[in-house]
């Protein structure tokens, strides 16, 4: 389970980032948080893996206090939670299947392992021939997918995509989104950042409205309407 | 540390220094051109060094005695003179000595053979010559032995050559001082430019570290591959500039042998060939993989 308890982001005086923000999520849910640029989508997600530090209050995933984390014990909760960003965010020098087998090396995982899982994580997200190719090689929904097998290899609880199909066409735009939700079936939980109202409203789970910083919905089974 | 997390990120820094090879040239090339400058400034220190020891073992003073001073008195002066501090060695030249060596350096010189013949005696006086450690302190020297008063003391050569060896000394001190500040500020612009280098390198890839670090890497995680590659850079720069070397010594060490006589640049090489590797790795090692750590530590903050 995921817990904001009244969390504020300040930047600055004149602008709040995220204000009072309190929300729950359950494990295995699969939630979209939706809101114009600017809105506080990312630094939401950002908050949990602590890629920012937030001004007040305290995150919770399943018990661990995210935001007490000190700066050495930070890749505790990293390894906790996939993160896929919207410029993908792989590693140029290192092959698809390095890219993926640098998580599971990043968290000691044993060689057997690493050599088993790799394969089969890349199969899973459709890139079973382009293992070693090196991202330059790939195109953008491909380095996406490469990216989704990074942050799924280790078994995450949370699964975090921000924009995940900001850079990216229709065709591909449902091939991620597919398995976002394939991902989510096979239980592991999903917030889902996007601007994209065609996603929003085909996928049809829970949606959290950002405006300015504020939930200003909430809403099971939602809709996205501007 | 986990034998298998060391291993990784030896097997991530040597890939690094692999698929990076352009980049690894570049900063290879650098750290082995200031190993260059730091080898040059070792033997440049060393021929000077040669030069100016030559230089000052030519300064002497000489205390010259009465013709009737007898040869225990002056053996005494001399013993005496060689327990004052500052005082490197002492030479005795006996009035005969004194004689035959005036004759050998005049020898082609007959109007110089027919006076001495003329005036029939030994018109010369014995002598101790005195070397002293540090020609700054000849000044020193001649005035504790001035005021010892020796029986039978004629004069001290110091007081009449005082300009010419208090030239001498200073010349030789400062050439030692500039040289070595001049060698320091060299040395330091070179550690600078390494330094400079390996942090540019780094920072095309603060990136990837920031990656690294989201994807849920420990700091030491990043930074040992970057280390790792910083030892490879230094060793690699090391063995380039120790080669570079052997044709280089080679080549001027004649050049080097007419400036400065009984200096042989390259058997000297040779010889201190291991120490010279030595200090030229640990130089590179150092300044690659210093610079990396502190380079990577400015983008770990995430």
């Amino acid at each position: 389970m995921i817990f904001f308890d009244n969390i504020s982001k300040i930047y600055n005086h004149a602008s709040a980032a995220l204000r009072n923000i309190t929300l729950r999520i359950e494990p295995r849910e699969f939630v979209s948080i939706v809101g114009t640029s600017g809105s506080g989508k990312t630094t939401l997600l950002k908050l949990l893996i602590r890629e920012e530090d937030p001004t007040e209050g305290a995150i919770f995933l399943d018990g661990l206090e995210v935001s007490a984390l000190g700066h050495r014990e930070l890749h505790h909760v990293r390894r906790r939670v996939g993160t896929v960003f919207q410029d993908y965010k792989l590693l140029p020098v290192k092959t698809a299947a390095e890219n993926v087998a640098f998580a599971m090396e990043v968290a000691g995982r044993p060689d057997a392992d690493i050599a088993e899982d790799v394969p089969q994580v890349l199969e899973l997200v459709g890139l079973g021939d382009k293992m070693d190719s090196f991202p330059r090689q790939l195109s953008g929904g491909e380095q996406q997918r490469v990216a989704i097998a990074r942050a799924l290899v280790n078994r995450p609880d949370v699964i975090l995509a921000d924009e995940p199909t900001g850079n990216l066409d229709p065709v591909n735009t449902w091939e991620i989104i597919k398995l976002l939700q394939k991902i989510n079936s096979m239980g592991t939980t999903v917030m889902l950042a996007t601007h994209d109202k065609e996603v929003i409203n085909s996928i049809d789970k829970r949606v959290i409205v950002l405006d300015k910083g504020e939930i200003v919905s909430d809403k099971e089974r939602g809709k996205y309407f501007v | 540390m986990k034998t298998v997390t060391i291993r990784r990120m030896a097997a991530a820094g040597w890939l690094a220094f692999r698929r990076n090879a352009w980049l690894s040239a570049a900063t290879i090339m650098v750290l082995g051109l200031t190993l260059f400058v730091l080898g040059n400034l070792v033997f440049v220190g060393a021929v000077a060094n040669t030069a100016l020891r030559s230089l000052e073992s030519r300064i002497d003073i000489s205390i010259y005695f009465a013709e009737d001073t007898q040869e225990s008195q002056i053996l005494a002066a001399q013993r005496d003179i060689e327990t004052l501090p500052d005082v490197r060695d002492t030479a005795y030249i006996s009035r005969d000595e004194a004689l035959a060596r005036f004759r050998e350096r005049h020898k082609d010189d007959a109007l110089i053979a027919g006076a001495l013949d003329e005036l029939g005696g030994n018109p010369l006086q014995a002598s101790i010559t005195v070397r002293a450690q540090d020609p700054m302190r000849y000044a020193a020297i001649s005035q504790a032995i001035a005021q010892k008063n020796y029986s039978g003391i004629a004069k001290i050569n110091y007081f009449e050559n005082q300009a010419v060896i208090d030239r001498l000394a200073s010349i030789a001190s400062t050439i030692r001082g500039s040289g070595a500040a001049l060698a320091l500020f060299l040395a330091f612009v070179a550690v600078l430019v390494a330094f400079n280098t390996v942090r540019l390198a780094i920072y095309t890839m603060r990136e990837e570290i920031s990656i690294m670090r989201l994807v849920g890497a420990t700091a030491w995680f990043i930074r040992g591959p970057f280390l790792m590659t910083g030892v490879l850079y230094g060793i690699v720069a090391a063995i380039a500039v120790t080669a570079v070397f052997f044709p280089l010594t080679w080549l001027i060490s004649p050049k080097i042998s007419i400036l400065v006589p009984g200096f042989n640049l390259f058997p000297y090489f040779l010889s201190n060939l291991l120490q010279f590797f030595a200090i030229m790795c640990i130089t590179g090692v150092t300044l690659a993989v210093g610079s990396s750590y502190f380079a990577v530590r400015r983008y770990l903050t995430l």
